[in-house]
C-alpha cells in the first residue's frame, strides 16, 4: 500500500520540504480508491509496484497463450461432429432410451415439472431482507453457466433444444415468482406440494414404470441416479445422525460403525460389491434387481453415511439453549427433536446437502467402471460407432461431457454459496 | 398450602411402562434386536448362497493361486491371492506417498494465488479451482491418461532415450535407479540412520548455539553427518548408489525403474483434482487468521515470502489439519479409480479376485480392512500434528 501523498504532484509539495511535511498533501484525500476509475483499478490490481507488474506481465502472457490455444482448439482444430451428428441423443438419454417407449414430450413434461418445483422452492426461500448479491458474484453465478449452456446448445445444431432450454429457464423464473407470492395458507403446505411435484416429475420421466430406468443412459441416467441416491439417503442420514448424537449407549455404536465403515472405503468398492456380492445377501432363489437399481442401492448406502455427517453438523449448529428451552417448557425429548431441533438443523444443513448432491453427481461417473452407460460410459458407446472409431475423437467427447458436468456442478455450488449467506449459517 | 405441597412432593413411582429409564432400554434393546436379526439373516443368506454355489465360506482362498498377472511384477502370475493383495497394497501406497505431498504443495500455491493482490494471479487461481473442482475426478483421470499421456508418449520403437539413462515410451518411463546388485534394504536402513543423525546433530548444534552463542551451522553439520553415514551405507550395501540406467530391452523397458503410464496419469489427475480442494482449504484457513497478523508482518518489513512462511502459514496450518486430513483420505480412496485405467492397485486386485471363482464377500472384507489401515494411518498422523500444533490453552 502506497503511503498517502506519494502520488501528490510535486508542484504542490513546496519543493524541498518534501511531501511528509506538506499540509496540503496530508489533508488531501488518499488517491487509492477515491476515484473508482478504470485507471485506479488497473493501478491497484495490476501495476502497483515493480514485482506486481512483472507478475502481471508473466501471468498475462500465460493467460493469453492458454486462451489462444483454447480458442483455436474449440473453433478450429476440434471436430465437433462427434457431438452433433446424431450422437447428441446418446449423451442426453442413452442408447436404449427408445426401447422404453417414453416420448420426448413426456420426458420434457417431467423435466419442466421438476424445474418448476425447483423454482417454487427457491421462491419460497426468498428473503426480502437478505443482503443483495455483490455484482461480481452475480456475474459469475449467471455468466459461468451461460457460457456452458451456450456451448452445449451450439452443439445441438437444431433449434428445438434451445427453445426447450429457454422454456426451462422461463419455468424456473415463473416458479420463483409463484413461490414468492404464495399465500400464507398454501405456504404452510408447500412441502407437500413440492413433494407431490417431485414424485410427479419422476413419474413422468419414467412413464410411471420405474423399471424403465434400466434402459436409461447418458445425462438422464446420471441425474436420475444422483437424485434417487440423495433423496433415498436423506432419511437414512437423518436417522443415523440422530442416532449418533443420541445418548443411547447401545444404538450410538451402530450408527458410528455404519458411518465410519462406509466413509472408510471407496465408493467403487461398494459398487463392485453391488455387482458381485449383493446377490449373495438376498434370500436364496429370489429375483435380483437389475444393475442400475443395485447401483442405486449401493449409492444410497454410501451417500447415507455422508448425509449423516452433514446433518450431524446441522444438529451441532443448533444452540443448546434451544433444547434447554424446550425442556423448560416440559416438552418430551421426541417433541423437542421433531419440532425444535430438526427444523433448525435441517435448514442449516441445506447448503452442505447441495454440496453432497454435487459430489454425488460427480461420483455417479464411477458407474462407467461397472459397465453402465452414464455420461462417461456413453462416450465409449459413441466412440465405438463405426464413423468415429479410432479417429481420435476422444478429446472432443470428453470436453463435451466435461462441460455438461462443469455447468451443472458450478451453478449448483454457486447457488449453495448464495443460500449459505442468505440463511446466515454460522452467523445467526 | 402444606397439604398441596405434600401432595406434590409425595414420591410416586411411575408404572414401568411410563418410566423413561425403562422405556429407553426397551427401545434400545428392540432396535439392537431388529438390526441383529437383519444382519443374521443377511449372514445366513450369504452362507447358504455361497455353499450352494460351491464357493468357500472362510478365508482359506487367500492361499490359492491368483490366476492373474500384475503388470510390472515378474512371476506375479504364480502369486497367491494373499501376495497379490500385498502387491496391490504397495501400489496404492505408491500413489498416495507421491500424491499427498504434491497435492499439498500445489494446493498451497493455488490457495495463496487466490489471495494475491494481483488481479491476473487471482483469476488464474480461481479458474483453476473452479475448473478442477466441478468436473469428476474420473473424467480428469481419463483426460490425463487417455488423451494427454497415451497420445503424446512416443512408441517404444522410437528409441527416445535422453542421456542414455532414461527411456520415454508408451510402455513406461524408465529412470535410473539404485544398483540392482546392491543390498537396497541395508542401504535404506543407513539412510534412515542418516536422517536420525541429522536430527540429533541439529539438536546438538542448536544447544551449542543457545549455550555459547556460537553460530549453530545446523545445515553444514547435519548435511555432513548425513553424507558420511550414507557413504558408509553405500560401501556396506555394495555400491548401491552407482546408478542402473534404464535401457530399452527388446520391446520393454529394462534396467533402472520403470514408471507405468497409468500410474503417471492417475497420480497427475489425482494431484490436480485434490489440489483444487486443498487450495480452498488453504484459502479459507488463511482468511481465518486475524488480519492484524499479516499487517504486523508487513509493518516489520517482512517480504511476502517471509510473511507467509513465518507468520501466516504456521498459524493457518493449525486450522487446516482436520480438513486436509479428510482430503488426504479422499485422495487415498480416489486412487481406487485406477481400476478404470488398469493400474493394478488394491481395488483392481479386489475386482480381479472377485471376477475369478473366489467369494466376493470375503474379498470385500479384506479390501475394507486395507483401506481402514490407510485411513487409520492418516488419522494418526493428523492427530499427532493436531496435538503438536494446537494452541496451549490454560
Amino acid at each position: 500500500m502506497a503511503p498517502d501523498g506519494q502520488y501528490a504532484p510535486v508542484g504542490i509539495g513546496g519543493g524541498a520540504r518534501g511531501n511528509d511535511e506538506n499540509p496540503i498533501a496530508r489533508d488531501a484525500p488518499p488517491r487509492r480508491g477515491a476515484g473508482k476509475g478504470l485507471r485506479s483499478v488497473f493501478r491497484d490490481n495490476l501495476f502497483k509496484d515493480a514485482k506486481n507488474s512483472i507478475l502481471t506481465l508473466v501471468f498475462g502472457a500465460v493467460i493469453l497463450f492458454v486462451l489462444y490455444r483454447t480458442f483455436s482448439y474449440v473453433f478450429i482444430t476440434a471436430r465437433w461432429e462427434v457431438i452433433y451428428d446424431g450422437p447428441l441423443e446418446f449423451y442426453m438419454v442413452g442408447k436404449d432410451f427408445r426401447r422404453t417407449g417414453i416420448s420426448y414430450e413426456m420426458l420434457w413434461a417431467g423435466v419442466y415439472t421438476a424445474v418448476l418445483a425447483m423454482g417454487i422452492g427457491s421462491g419460497l426461500g426468498y428473503d426480502e431482507e437478505a443482503p443483495p448479491m455483490r455484482p461480481r458474484a452475480r456475474m459469475a453465478m449467471i455468466g459461468g453457466p451461460m457460457v456452458g449452456i451456450v456451448f452445449i446448445l451450439s452443439m445441438t445444431r437444431t433449434i428445438t433444444p434451445t427453445l426447450l432450454t429457454i422454456g426451462a429457464v422461463g419455468a424456473l423464473v415463473l416458479g420463483n415468482q409463484l413461490g414468492r407470492r404464495m399465500p400464507q395458507g398454501v405456504r404452510r403446505r408447500s412441502a407437500w406440494i413440492l413433494l407431490a411435484m417431485t414424485v410427479l416429475a419422476f413419474g413422468l420421466i419414467t412413464d410411471f414404470t420405474p423399471s424403465n430406468i434400466d434402459e436409461f443412459g447418458g445425462l438422464l441416467l446420471t441425474i436420475v441416479v444422483a437424485f434417487a441416491g440423495i433423496s433415498l439417503s436423506f432419511p437414512i442420514g437423518v436417522v443415523m445422525a440422530l442416532a449418533r448424537r443420541s445418548t443411547f449407549p447401545l444404538i450410538r455404536p451402530l450408527a458410528v460403525g455404519y458411518i465410519e465403515l462406509v466413509r472408510g472405503v471407496p465408493l467403487i468398492s461398494l459398487l463392485f460389491m453391488g455387482q458381485f456380492a449383493l446377490g449373495f445377501l438376498f434370500p436364496p432363489g429370489s429375483d435380483l434387481p437389475g444393475p442400475i437399481p443395485r447401483a442405486i442401492i449401493m449409492i444410497t448406502l454410501f451417500s447415507g453415511a455422508y448425509v449423516a455427517e452433514v446433518v450431524r453438523g446441522g444438529l451441532q449448529s443448533v444452540p443448546a439453549g434451544q433444547i434447554e428451552a424446550g425442556k423448560a417448557l416440559g416438552l418430551s425429548p421426541l417433541t423437542i427433536t421433531r419440532q425444535i431441533v430438526l427444523p433448525q438443523a435441517l435448514r442449516n444443513s441445506i447448503p452442505a446437502l447441495i454440496g453432497q448432491f454435487i459430489s454425488l453427481l460427480k461420483d455417479v461417473s464411477l458407474l462407467v467402471i461397472i459397465g453402465l452407460q452414464e455420461m462417461l460410459g456413453i462416450v465409449d458407446v459413441v466412440l465405438a460407432r463405426p464413423e468415429f472409431t479410432n479417429q481420435g475423437y476422444t478429446p472432443e467427447a470428453y470436453a463435451f461431457v466435461g462441460t455438461i458436468y462443469w455447468t451443472l456442478c458450478f451453478s449448483m455450488s454457486r447457488a449453495a454459496q448464495r443460500l449459505e449467506t442468505r440463511l446466515g449459517v454460522g452467523t445467526r | 398450602m402444606t397439604i398441596v405441597e405434600q401432595e406434590i412432593h409425595t414420591p410416586t413411582k411411575p408404572p414401568l411402562y411410563r418410566d423413561v429409564r425403562v422405556l429407553r432400554w426397551v427401545f434400545q434393546v428392540a432396535v439392537v434386536a431388529v438390526v441383529g436379526y437383519v444382519l443374521y439373516r443377511l449372514y445366513d443368506n450369504a452362507i447358504t448362497n455361497l455353499e450352494s454355489s460351491g464357493l468357500p465360506t472362510g478365508f482359506d482362498f487367500l492361499d490359492t493361486q491368483a490366476r492373474f498377472a500384475i503388470p510390472g511384477l515378474e512371476g506375479s502370475a504364480e502369486y497367491s491371492i494373499r501376495k497379490a493383495y500385498w502387491a496391490g497394497y504397495l501400489n496404492t501406497l505408491r500413489v498416495i506417498i507421491v500424491g499427498i505431498p504434491l497435492c499439498t504443495a500445489l494446493g498451497v500455491i493455488i490457495g495463496i494465488m487466490r489471495l494475491s493482490d494481483n488481479l491476473l494471479v487471482r483469476a488464474v487461481g480461481t479458474v483453476y479451482v473452479e475448473l478442477f473442482r466441478n468436473i469428476p475426478v474420473l473424467l480428469w483421470i481419463f483426460i490425463t491418461y487417455l488423451v494427454i499421456i497415451l497420445q503424446n508418449l512416443p512408441q517404444i520403437t522410437d528409441d527416445v532415450t535422453p542421456f542414455d539413462a532414461f527411456v520415454i515410451s508408451n510402455r513406461g518411463i524408465g529412470i535410473p535407479w539404485f544398483n540392482p546388485d546392491a543390498d537396497l534394504l541395508t542401504f535404506l536402513g543407513f539412510v534412515g540412520i542418516g536422517i536420525i543423525a541429522v536430527v540429533g546433530v541439529s539438536l546438538w548444534r542448536r544447544k551449542v548455539n543457545e549455550d555459547t552463542g556460537r553460530p549453530s551451522r545446523g545445515l553444514l553439520y547435519g548435511g555432513g553427518a548425513f553424507l558420511i553415514v550414507v557413504a558408509i551405507g553405500n560401501i556396506v550395501a555394495g555400491n548401491a548408489l552407482s546408478p542402473d540406467p534404464a535401457v530399452i530391452d527388446g520391446r520393454q523397458v529394462g534396467g533402472g525403474m520403470n514408471i507405468f503410464p497409468p500410474y503417471i496419469g492417475l497420480t497427475i489427475a489425482l494431484v490436480l483434482y485434490t489440489a483444487s480442494h486443498v487450495a480452498e482449504i488453504v484459502r479459507g484457513s488463511i482468511q481465518a487468521i486475524h488480519k492484524g497478523q499479516a499487517e504486523a508482518a508487513q509493518a516489520i518489513a517482512l517480504s511476502t515470502f517471509q510473511r507467509y512462511r513465518y507468520v501466516i502459514l504456521p498459524q493457518a496450518f493449525r486450522i487446516m489439519i482436520p480438513p486436509l486430513a479428510s482430503q488426504y483420505l479422499n485422495i487415498t480412496k480416489n486412487s481406487s479409480l485406477a481400476v478404470a485405467i488398469s493400474y493394478v492397485e488394491i481395488t483392481s486386485i479386489f475386482q480381479r479376485v472377485s471376477n475369478n471363482a473366489t467369494p466376493a464377500l470375503q474379498a470385500l472384507i479384506i479390501l475394507m480392512f486395507c483401506y481402514l489401515t490407510f485411513s487409520l494411518g492418516i488419522s494418526l498422523i493428523a492427530n499427532y500434528f493436531n496435538r503438536r500444533l494446537s494452541l496451549e490453552s490454560r
